[in-house]
């Protein structure tokens, strides 16, 4: 596949994320308050639909770019990691108000604080690669 | 009337719809939708996969990401600044009253006035601002890492793939994110 193709989806994205709202901080504190369904809408809508269309890929045995068929790789059930880095990344989330996809976008959308929060992400994942060993997976 | 479907934001169910078809997309490309891996990729760029193998970039399968990270910000700018909608969001009037109580003025708090991001709470020349960014940021990154995915890599393609490991991430999601919006931001902000 060449990079035109995930160019032209990663636009698609970023005008999603901006015209969905769903990289509003604002929106985040919303839903984390439970005072609007638009976050839950956007989520809910988004899981049903891809959930039918990869088991509808999966039962006529669509081939995808590469040749192989649709599969996904299971992670190592570990109820105390699932927990416990969810956690880790709910409060960030909550913090800055934004999860990794919408922090590029509203670097696209001229809020270039946003780039503070990313080297911070960069830091974390840093931080992670070099003690993972060391934690429960 | 043109304008009237370029410029506004979408319902919320058009855009859970729009959001299933970047992971149809990105599944018809061979590709597993996934945004936090990016950061990954930035640390191997600069050097810290000869250190750790863990971060090493592999050119066949992190090159994709960058391009969808690129075009993820050029559809920032055109959905944002060439095409922006006029109205700020419109949150909850009780979210807006709730804001007000920790310092937060909407939607006057955001310079653009779409209501995306609080850019005169957290500005440049304020360490306080400076701190909470950093520290959010590593708590996102890290968690992210240590949990393998993000909102895009758990709660949307795991899920849509029916996997427990990221349910249970989703739940540790929302632990966290009621955690420190209702019982820590009051005192944070």
């Amino acid at each position: 596949m060449k990079g035109i193709t995930f160019l032209l989806i990663g636009i698609f994205f970023g005008i999603t994320m901006t015209k969905s709202e769903a990289l509003s901080w604002f929106r985040i504190y919303e839903m984390f308050r439970f005072e609007s369904f638009h976050m839950y809408g956007i989520i809910g809508t988004a899981v049903i639909v891809g959930a039918i269309t990869m088991t509808l890929l999966k039962i006529f045995k669509v081939k995808v770019a590469g040749g192989g068929l649709v599969s996904y790789t299971p992670l190592p059930l570990n109820i105390k990691r699932h927990l416990i880095s969810g956690t880790i990344f709910g409060l960030g989330w909550a913090l800055v108000g934004a999860c990794p996809g919408p922090m590029f976008v509203l670097a696209g959308n001229g809020y270039f604080f946003i780039l503070v929060v990313i080297a911070g992400a960069v830091f974390g994942t840093y931080t992670y690669g070099m003690v993972k060993d060391k934690l429960p997976h | 009337m043109l304008d009237d479907l370029i410029y506004p934001s979408w319902h919320w169910s058009i855009s859970g719809l729009a959001i299933a078809f970047i992971l149809f997309l990105l599944t018809m490309a061979g590709r597993s939708f996934g945004v936090s891996t990016t950061f990954k990729n930035i640390c191997g760029l600069v050097g810290a996969g000869k250190k750790n193998e863990f971060f090493k970039f592999d050119y066949n399968e992190d090159s994709w990401r960058l391009f969808f990270i690129g075009g993820a910000i050029i559809g920032g700018f055109i959905a944002g600044v060439l095409f922006p909608n006029p109205f700020a969001v419109s949150l909850d009037s009780d979210t807006i009253f709730a804001l007000e109580k920790l310092g937060i003025v909407y939607p006057t708090d955001d310079s653009l006035g779409h209501g995306f991001f609080p850019d005169e709470y957290f500005r440049w020349d304020s360490l306080k601002a400076w701190i909470i960014a950093l520290a959010g940021g590593f708590l996102v990154g890290f968690g992210s890492r240590y949990a393998d995915g993000c909102t895009s890599g758990h709660a949307i393609t795991g899920l849509s793939h029916f996997q427990l490991p990221s349910l249970l991430t989703v739940i540790g999601f929302f632990i966290g994110g009621l955690l420190m919006t209702h019982f820590l931001l009051p005192y944070i902000l």
